[in-house]
């Protein structure tokens, strides 16, 4: 087959770009070990959410000495917790937090805004993301998956607080 | 002689697909204008924000525009393109009809469906927007129009395969012409695509909508919505690539630099546009990370196709401006006719589709999808792909094509002269404002995306963002309004005479002669493609059947909504 000489040059060039691409983040996930949303939180029966113990009473959990749990429920069109009325999700700072949410209706999307922690909430599934938290600081989260008329309502807080000003009872439940 | 002289049958079923495609664009057009001023606020013509009528608006903006638009476009243009490169006309001029009527028929159905929910006293609804979602569910009709829709393209996709066999007997040993090829491995690339579409819409959505089964599973609905999601967007770029391979080098003076190149890009397209729809769902939970590895890898070589297409593109118009007397490394590109609106708007469109391409290759990476994924960002991009590459490609195609479709020349040359350039400076405002607020999350699909708390762009200002959205979707709305103007002009007005426009296309510098007779065996390629599929989908599918196909949702009718409304 003819193939021009500099058509040549740029098809060894473009199949380089996509070997690099590829590569790049074969990297970061076997050498980094930087983990991807995938299937570790499981299945959930979505008509029994709130029986499940894990989302019965959507918390802020103590798990490690620097490690915590979030159980979250998103629904139309709130977070629990995360949003008014439930009040913001509190964590202490220099942690490593582990957020499950899972939905009891339509699909919804998860993202701390300002970040890359960005998820999708299946009906019928867990969503687990691990994400570590310096600093004190506050950051916004939203819904960012189309949920019904009051899609626009969903949103809330994470507060990242001071050891000091943490303790078990925050974050917890409605 | 005009097209429209020489197959005068065939021309009419073009008139009708680009009338509806037209029709249809300029709706979604109003549509988008009114979501442009809405979400950043400068003007609510639909109510305020907990109203649900900014996602009727939403799902009638993406159906119109992606579904019925550049879906019309694409078969009245792959009839001209079949039976002009074939030289001979479509086998049965029934089949044609039924083809015709039945996505016709399709598209008013759904549109009811989704026009329904600005009526409270009507009980229709579809506020799912175009990726309609489960549980999310719209009024049966949505569904059951968008079935008469695809089945309409799969008949068409018959009638274009069907009289090419016919060309095949009577020519036997001759390599399929190139239009002819694009054609017919796209049509089998549809096939196979809409496998997934179908099973979700004939399986799922509409027993589920009439309420014949209570409950189905959301993560497989999603996932057999992607099978067909990601090769949809080849479905709509590709008659652009047909106007960029086969009309724009004779367009700028020259002719195109390689047939063979051309050939390997189409199948390249019929092998990977479908086994890499699970890139759409990088962020869901419950598909493991090895599937979504595999989409990725196909999906990188996917931007193989269209970098090659810049170079051949880049070098069929560089021949043509030195044709016409230009030199120099970059003086050729002041002699290509910029005063043409057919030419300068697919220049234009393949300058923006490069940008376009390069946000795409960040969407495709799994890692930094997380920091845009369902922001801004994303339409963005297909707003440069999609809303840009095709759809300004297809207005600049009309310019060239209606009046061969209709024996009128062109009418109001100015005003057209200067669409294309309007139409690229909204969209670089609004697109690259779209870009930028993605980068600090601020999320697509909302009707105002202001919360308790603020957004931290990383230079600039929300509101310096927001009035470029604004001002870019002014512009983009006035260059339709002038695009659809001066159709409608040339089409309605005026008379027939008999060569409104040079159609003839002349030969690539390259010939099919210069590559192998593999390329054009069709049923091995479509073979590869299936077997691609079959490898990148068998275990996901079955993983996530796994969970009971009739299980794991409840049902959110947008439809009962509104029938609430009335009691």
């Amino acid at each position: 087959m003819d193939i021009h000489r500099f058509e040549k040059g740029w098809l060894v060039a473009s199949l380089a770009l996509i070997v690099l691409f590829i590569s790049t983040v074969a990297y970061v996930s076997a050498v980094t070990g930087v983990d991807m949303v995938d299937d570790s939180g499981g299945s959930i029966d979505v008509d029994n959410v709130t029986e499940d113990d894990r989302f019965s009473d959507p918390r802020v959990e103590q798990v490690g000495e620097n490690e915590y749990d979030v159980y979250m429920v998103a629904q139309q069109f709130v977070f629990r917790p995360g949003s008014e009325p439930f009040g913001p999700v509190r964590v202490p700072e220099n942690s490593t937090v582990n957020f499950y949410i899972t939905s009891q209706d339509v699909v919804h999307g998860f993202q701390i805004v300002g970040t890359n922690v960005n998820v999708m909430v299946v009906p019928g599934k867990v969503s687990e993301i691990t994400v570590e938290f310096d600093e004190p600081a506050e950051y916004g989260i939203l819904c960012n998956e189309y949920c019904g008329s009051g899609h626009a309502e969903m949103g809330g807080n994470v507060e990242v607080v001071a050891r000091d000003e943490w303790n078990t009872t925050d974050g917890g439940g409605s | 002689m005009a097209y429209v002289d020489k197959r005068p049958l065939e021309a009419r079923v073009v008139r009708v697909a680009f009338g509806a495609a037209f029709l249809f664009l300029g709706l979604g057009g109003i549509g988008g204008l009114i979501q442009a001023l809405h979400r950043t606020g400068y003007y609510r013509f639909i109510g305020e924000v907990t109203d649900g009528n900014y996602y009727t608006v939403l799902t009638s903006h993406g159906v119109f525009m992606v579904l019925f638009f550049t879906i019309f476009f694409l078969v009245g243009i792959f009839t001209w393109a079949l039976t002009r490169s074939l030289d001979r006309d479509l086998n049965n001029p029934r089949v044609t009809k039924y083809w015709i009527t039945s996505m016709c028929f399709g598209a008013l159905l759904t549109s009811a469906a989704i026009i329904g929910g600005f009526f409270n006293a009507l009980p229709l609804k579809a506020n799912v927007l175009y990726t309609m979602y489960a549980p999310l569910q719209a009024h049966p009709l949505y569904y059951i129009g968008l079935t008469l829709f695809v089945t309409g393209t799969w008949v068409a996709g018959y009638d274009w395969i069907s009289t090419y066999l016919r060309w095949r007997s009577d020519n036997p040993g001759e390599r399929i012409p190139l239009m002819a090829f694009m054609v017919l491995t796209t049509a089998l690339m549809w096939y196979i695509t809409t496998i997934g579409i179908a099973a979700e819409v004939l399986l799922f959505l509409i027993p589920w909508s009439l309420g014949l089964v209570n409950e189905i599973n959301p993560t497989l609905t999603r996932t057999l919505f992607w099978f067909f999601g990601h090769a949809v967007v080849y479905f709509w770029l590709i008659p652009a690539y047909l106007l960029w391979y086969a009309v724009l080098p004779k367009l700028s003076g020259g002719r195109l630099f390689s047939d063979p190149l051309a050939r390997v890009v189409f199948i390249l397209f019929l092998l990977l546009s479908t086994p890499v729809g699970i890139h759409h769902q990088y962020l869901d939970p419950g598909i493991p990370e090895g599937f979504k590895f595999v989409a990725m890898t196909n999906t990188m070589f996917l931007l193989l196709p269209s970098l090659l297409t810049a170079f051949t593109v880049v070098a069929s118009i560089e021949h043509g401006g030195r044709q016409r007397g230009g030199s120099g490394y970059l003086g050729w590109l002041r002699a290509l006719p910029w005063k043409n609106p057919a030419f300068s708007g697919m220049a234009l469109a393949g300058v923006m589709f490069a940008a376009g391409g390069f946000s795409g290759m960040i969407n495709a990476g799994m890692n930094i999808n997380y920091l845009i994924h369902n922001t801004l960002w994303v339409p963005g991009h297909f707003h440069l792909t999609v809303g840009t590459a095709s759809a300004l490609t297809f207005m600049a195609g009309a310019y060239w094509l209606v009046p061969q479709l209709t024996g009128k020349k062109l009418v109001s040359k100015r005003l057209a002269a200067v669409q294309p350039f309007i139409w690229f400076i909204g969209m670089t405002l609004m697109s690259n404002a779209m870009h930028r607020a993605g980068l600090f999350s601020m999320p697509r699909r909302v009707s105002d995306p202001t919360y308790s708390f603020d957004y931290s762009p990383a230079f600039g200002t929300v509101g310096e963002i927001n009035s470029q959205i604004a001002i870019g979707g002014v512009l983009l709305t006035v260059s339709l309004g002038i695009f659809l103007y001066v159709i409608v002009r040339t089409w309605f007005g005026g008379s027939r005479v008999e060569n409104p426009v040079d159609s003839e296309l002349p030969p690539a510098l390259s010939g099919p002669e210069h590559s192998p007779r593999i390329l054009d065996n069709l049923k091995l390629w479509a073979g590869i493609a299936v077997l691609l599929v079959i490898l990148a989908y068998a275990v996901p599918i079955g993983y996530i059947a796994a969970d009971g196909i009739y299980s794991g949702s409840g049902t959110y009718p947008t439809f009962i909504e509104a029938l609430e409304v009335l009691i």
